[in-house]
């Protein structure tokens, strides 16, 4: 599904990842852990093509096809999902009218029709409901006012809407409490199949708990160091990182 | 002759057509003669540091135009706000025109300031309420008043709540090669009566037009005054628009500038209280591009206890355009527990915009609650990333983060066929088909 290869990227003449090699297969979930400042949100965001991030080296293959020089919009149309650790407030846009306008722009770039309106409430109403989401939500602005747990749900409510072959998730742990972190984790765990992957990117194993991981990669300071199963998680949250600097060494 | 010569020279001609009664005479008499002293504003004063009406001035402006020319309405439907019905109050070439308006006296005036100024029947009125707002030493502003004789005129009586909206539009037909229109309107809403008005300027073809125009508001005790100026108007239309407003105790007055098109533009608004809890409003949404200029001077003068004012200014500017926002709040040391709030945010999209914001809060009472807030900035990078990652791609995110920035002010308009009006304008203007009814 999803294949990084040599990656080497920096901002503003910092090298920040220093050769990534990650493979993801269809139906494999991954999970990415580190300590702050290893690089991690970097990765997610260089992989759906933020342009503050220069790539001097490297490939990212989606699907067999080299996505690094496509413009962010190019990459969400092609299957490419990343759920912000800080989503962005639209006032005077409502929850519904951004979704609807997202899922006909990635429409649209496929040749596809707009969706019938009747289909996209219907749709709507079903991923909702899956989220535990209010129906008066819907129909606020977009995160303005949303409290931290609101938008993160919002964020998975718009991957659900969206179906991506590959969900990045930054962070999306932080700032829920245990209701929220259960329904988002569902949420996930729900969408999740055999055609599409999922990454997480977190500094906890607790969002582990419930969204469990085929494969754990410990990144730090620009490298993946370790690769395990989910047990490597657990470790880490036992030991901390410093046990991994020392076997480096 | 340059155009002061031009208009002093003809004032006396002007006075001699229309027979107008002595205090009228005086009136403009003294208005010329401050208006030959001061000349036309230039930078070196500090209310114009930031425009210069130069350039304009040096077109040879018709300013008695001769002909009486008609428009069909089909031509210019799309300027009314023909979705609901409304009073209209409508100008071609600074001319009434009777055939586009639809004006009454039943229970309310919409009509005419020509009847009201020379008809004895509206002589107490004028006398009582003609030039008692607008300033007699601001030197365009008696210059308007000098030759003041056609406009809208308004009067609301006590407790009246008028169901419709009234258009007030001046349209410009570009049949003289430069045209100089001076209206003046006249809006008195009466004890606990409510209106809603909206003003345009709208040039037809691309001759020059220049507009100084002057409007009076009085709003009785909790009188409610909706007022909204649409300025949308072509590369070669110039608008001194200058608005004084006076408010009695506990009325409610908001106005609202759009101000999306036009050569320069100039918005002098100013605000004066007489009585305690009264509420003004000041909004505003500018989005311009080439090397249009728009400038807003505002004055809320607090000058009674426990009253507040509003501000909140938006704007977009995008080529070489040029925005200047000067808000003045001046808080008298009797205007005690006074709430008056100024925000002025504005982006920069184009490499040459210029924008030039300056509050200026000026305070003589010691228990009193004033904020203002004041931002430059270009689009936030982040979100834009945001919504790229969406699928939305990047002309379609700028425009609806454009639009997200303007929503607060959009969200307090009143009409909601204004509304849907004004953000199918706003979409136009950033070039988008957002796919859904904002």
């Amino acid at each position: 599904m999803l294949k990084i290869s040599n990656l080497h990227a920096s901002v503003e003449d910092k090298d920040i990842l220093k050769g990534i090699n990650l493979e993801i297969k269809a139906g494999e979930v991954h999970a990415i852990m580190g300590p702050n400042g290893a690089g991690k949100s970097t990765l997610s965001s260089i992989i759906a093509g933020n342009e503050n991030y220069e790539v001097s080296e490297g490939e990212i293959l989606l699907e067999g096809e080299d996505i690094s020089e496509l413009a962010p919009e190019e990459r969400a149309h092609k299957g490419v999902f990343l759920s912000f650790q800080y989503p962005v407030e639209i006032p005077g846009v409502s929850v519904t009218n951004f979704i609807k306008t997202a899922i006909n722009e990635k429409r649209k770039a496929n040749g596809q029709e707009e969706m019938p309106a009747n289909e996209m409430l219907k749709l709507i109403r079903e991923k909702s409901e899956l989220l535990e989401m209010d129906r008066k939500f819907l129909s606020r602005s977009l995160n303005e006012g949303f409290s931290g747990g609101e938008k993160k749900r919002n964020e998975i409510f718009q991957m659900a809407m969206l179906e991506p072959k590959i969900a990045i998730l930054d962070e999306t742990d932080s700032g829920l409490d245990i209701d929220a972190l259960r329904i988002v984790a569902n949420g996930v765990n729900k969408l999740k199949n055999e055609n599409n992957a999922v990454l997480v990117i977190t500094h906890y194993q607790r969002l582990l708990d419930y969204i469990i991981p085929d494969f754990v990669h410990v990144l730090m300071d620009g490298k993946i160091v370790k690769s395990g199963g989910k047990e490597l998680a657990i470790e880490l949250e036992e030991k901390g990182y410093d046990w991994i600097k020392s076997e480096l060494v | 002759m340059d155009l002061k010569e031009k208009l002093v020279s003809s004032f006396m001609a002007f006075e001699e057509q229309i027979d107008v009664h002595s205090e009228l005479h005086d009136v403009r008499t003294s208005a010329i003669k401050n208006f030959e002293n001061k000349g036309f504003p230039t930078k070196k004063e500090e209310a114009w540091k930031y425009t210069s009406l130069n350039a304009v001035l040096k077109n040879d402006f018709t300013v008695f135009p001769k002909h009486e020319n008609a428009i069909e309405f089909a031509e210019v439907k799309k300027y009314f706000l023909h979705e609901i019905d409304t009073y209209k109050v409508i100008f071609i070439d600074g001319k009434y025109s009777s055939f586009l308006s639809a004006t009454t006296h039943d229970g309310l005036d919409v009509c005419l300031m020509s009847s009201a100024l020379n008809k004895p029947k509206y002589k107490m009125i004028i006398d009582e309420y003609f030039n008692k707002v607008a300033s007699k030493e601001e030197s365009l502003t008696t210059l308007n008043t000098a030759f003041a004789n056609e406009g809208a005129y308004i009067n609301i009586p006590k407790s009246k709540v008028v169901e419709k909206p009234i258009e007030i539009i001046y349209f410009s037909t570009g049949k003289e090669n430069a045209l100089m229109v001076q209206p003046r309107n006249l809006v008195i809403v009466g004890e606990n009566a409510h209106v809603q008005i909206i003003e345009r300027h709208q040039s037809l073809n691309e001759n020059p037009v220049l507009t100084n125009s002057v409007t009076e508001i009085f709003a009785q005790k909790r009188a409610i005054v909706d007022y909204y100026k649409i300025q949308n108007d072509l590369q070669s239309a110039n608008l001194i628009d200058n608005t004084y407003i006076s408010q009695k105790q506990e009325s409610r007055v908001s106005v609202h500038t759009f101000s999306f098109g036009g050569n320069i533009t100039r918005n002098n608004l100013n605000f004066y209280h007489f009585g305690e809890r009264i509420d003004s409003t000041l909004k505003g949404i500018t989005i311009i591009g080439d090397k249009q200029h728009v400038d807003h001077y505002t004055l809320v003068n607090h000058a009674t206890p426990n009253c507040e004012s509003h501000q909140n200014y938006k704007t977009i500017l995008a080529d070489s355009s040029t925005g200047v926002f000067n808000g003045k709040i001046f808080v008298e040391k009797e205007a005690q527990k006074t709430d008056a709030f100024q925000q002025n945010n504005n982006i920069l999209i184009g490499d040459k915009a210029t924008i030039n914001a300056k509050p200026q809060l000026e305070i003589f009472a010691d228990d009193v609650k004033c904020s203002h807030g004041c931002t430059i900035g270009q689009l936030d990078e982040s979100a834009m990333f945001y919504m790229q990652q969406r699928g939305i791609p990047k002309k379609e995110a700028k425009a609806l983060l454009m639009y997200a920035f303007t929503n607060e002010v959009i969200e307090s308009i009143k009409i909601p066929e204004l509304k849907q009006r004004i953000t199918k304008i706003i979409a136009n203007k950033l070039g988008v088909n957002l796919g859904f009814d904002l």
